[in-house]
């Protein structure tokens, strides 16, 4: 079943449409970024976006800060959001549980095939925009090491070895992912819910929309360790040297408490259903 | 095969299927009458352990339902409420895909179950183009033949010959006969009354969540102890058969009689002529109408 949902999101073009959406943002920005050679001040914009000037391998770590705010939670909320109730929309749903497909083997199989899409988007994007930057930034001339930018660490002139950088990328893959399977649980659980993938998909995005403003709102300073979007950019820090692991830590086990709980919910609700359509 | 008993399933405010007593032998052809929204989709939905009963027990091939399904889904082919396929992907793939999902689809064997499949749904040259292009009638024939691959001993098949024109209904009758001949039992469910007197053995007929009647089709369509005669003196007939003409519409007379044949010898004696004569029988329309009540998407005026 893993294999079949795999094969359906790797068949369908709208993947591939979103994936090149997300690689659009940063290649964009770069351009821009390139030809008028004006960095955001220090402080504001995109983290790393003023560093990659200076060095263009660290634009895949500027693409990713770049996405994850909005662009990629989007896309993951818009797939999560079908998983089930697209299939019940399209009377697919109630073939494959007839086929038969156990309940809790299907929601899997979705759950796998949006990994396996945060991955291949996460991979694309990185891929891209380290080629971008090379090609609109070049690289540092003495490439032995890469300097960690001022924006990022308090100290600045440090410098990581290229494999430093390499084991920090995959670092920030792995958090990112379990970021955004924290965003996939919310919109699969609606999407066990309700049989409108549009509805899934919009409701996954109001509570992120919420989180996001009340992380900024003081006066919600007591909720805020335990909103789902406090620790996305924590992924930051692994750019640290030494690495702050303090918020990483938080965010990662923020993100399974609410993995569990969410996707407990989709299971117990999916296995009791009644799938009418 | 299929057994029911005291089947119920309430959603919050209606009841729409109660204490269903089916009763499915096997090597049956079952038709599933009844007017739309009386039951038939939700009781069907039941058995294949989509939706769950509120109360009631269910058998299908020997085992309970829902609680041991995965074990009777893989031999039983089912056609609910219209095809589901995904509209982007070509007809084989999709079919390909449904087959990889789940269990005793061999992956060897694949392409020439989907073919032989095809084959018989009369979709053999089916090309490339995705499911998106197909019309209603190819699309239905496609989920009839994703009902078929995997060879099941029970078809439970809910309007199968939607969107189909007249050919194509013949066509998937002529296919369940065929494969009812070879073993398999046939649930089909249908509003369309001609499509189960000409195919069916035995019948069901719901009405607002009941079944209100469950017999064999001959039983049903028993002689109504009338003769229809056609015949060109029909002011002959009146006056020698006296007060057993029961109903005169021109050259068509309904005579009270028990067998046709006596009848026959005694007008021919008398130098009648007669074009035609047989048996009058209910027809499966009139066996209906008469165990139903309303269509529940008819939606007449409450009074005031």
């Amino acid at each position: 079943m893993i294999r079949v949902e795999l094969v359906k999101l790797f068949r369908r073009p709208r993947t591939y449409v979103i994936t090149g959406l997300l690689c659009a943002l940063p290649f964009i920005v770069a351009v821009f970024l390139a030809t008028t050679r004006i960095p955001p001040p220090p402080g504001q914009g995109g983290a790393f976006l003023s560093a990659v000037l200076s060095n263009g391998a660290l634009y895949p770590a500027a693409a990713m800060a770049l996405v994850l705010p909005v662009l990629l939670p989007v896309s993951v909320a818009v797939l999560a959001g079908d998983a089930v109730a697209g299939e019940a929309t399209t009377g697919t749903l109630r073939y494959l549980l007839i086929r038969p497909v156990g309940r809790t083997r299907l929601l899997l199989a979705k759950l796998v095939s949006l990994v396996a899409f945060v991955l291949y988007a996460i991979a694309t994007v990185l891929i891209t925009s380290y080629v971008t930057g090379m090609a609109l930034f070049g690289s540092r001339p003495d490439s032995a090491g890469v300097a960690l930018p001022a924006d990022v660490t308090s100290l600045s002139g440090v410098t990581i070895t290229p494999a430093g950088l390499a084991w920090r990328l995959v670092a920030t893959v792995g958090y990112i992912t379990v970021s955004m399977l924290g965003v996939a649980a919310i919109a699969l659980l609606l999407s066990t819910v309700t049989d409108s993938p549009l509805g899934a998909a919009m409701g996954a995005l109001a509570v992120l929309v919420v989180s996001q403003v009340l992380v900024t709102l003081d006066a919600a300073a007591a909720v805020r360790p335990y909103l789902p979007t406090r620790y996305w950019l924590a992924w930051v820090d692994f750019f640290r040297e030494p690495v702050l692991w303090r918020d990483i830590e938080r965010g990662a086990g923020l993100q399974l408490v609410y993995l569990v709980v969410l996707l407990g919910a989709a299971w117990a609700n999916f296995m009791t259903r009644d799938v009418k359509n | 095969m299929i057994v029911t008993e005291d089947l119920t399933k309430r959603y919050a405010r209606i009841t729409a299927v109660q204490a269903v007593g089916l009763e499915v032998r096997e090597g049956d052809r079952y038709g599933l009458l009844g007017p739309n929204g009386s039951g038939k989709t939700t009781l069907i939905r039941m058995l294949l352990g989509l939706v769950f009963a509120t109360r009631g027990r269910i058998e299908v091939l020997g085992l309970p339902v829902p609680r041991q399904v995965k074990q009777v889904l893989p031999a039983v082919g089912a056609l609910v409420e219209g095809p589901g396929m995904y509209p982007h992907l070509p007809g084989r793939t999709n079919l390909a895909l449904f087959d990889a999902a789940g269990p005793g689809g061999g992956r060897r064997d694949r392409r020439r179950r989907i073919d032989e499949a095809l084959e018989r749904v009369g979709l053999a040259g089916i090309d490339r183009r995705p499911v998106r292009a197909y019309s209603l009638g190819m699309r239905q024939r496609l989920g009839l033949a994703a009902a078929l691959l995997r060879r099941p001993r029970l078809l439970i098949l809910d309007e199968p010959t939607n969107g189909l024109d007249p050919r194509g209904i013949r066509e998937i009758r002529d296919l369940l006969t065929e494969l009812n001949t070879e073993g398999t039992t046939v649930l089909l469910s249908s509003h369309l009354l001609t499509e189960v007197e000409a195919f069916c053995s035995r019948v069901g007929v719901m009405d607002n969540g009941r079944l209100v009647l469950q017999d064999e089709l001959s039983a049903l369509r028993a002689p109504t102890g009338r003769v229809v005669l056609h015949t060109p003196d029909g002011d002959r007939v009146v006056a020698l058969l006296d007060g057993r003409v029961e109903h005169r519409d021109g050259d068509r007379l309904t005579v009270r009689h028990r067998t046709p044949d006596d009848l026959n010898a005694e007008l021919v004696t008398a130098g009648v002529r007669v074009v035609a004569l047989a048996t009058e029988r209910r027809s499966l329309e009139q066996v209906v109408l008469d165990a139903t009540t309303t269509s529940s998407d008819r939606v007449d005026r409450g009074p005031a």
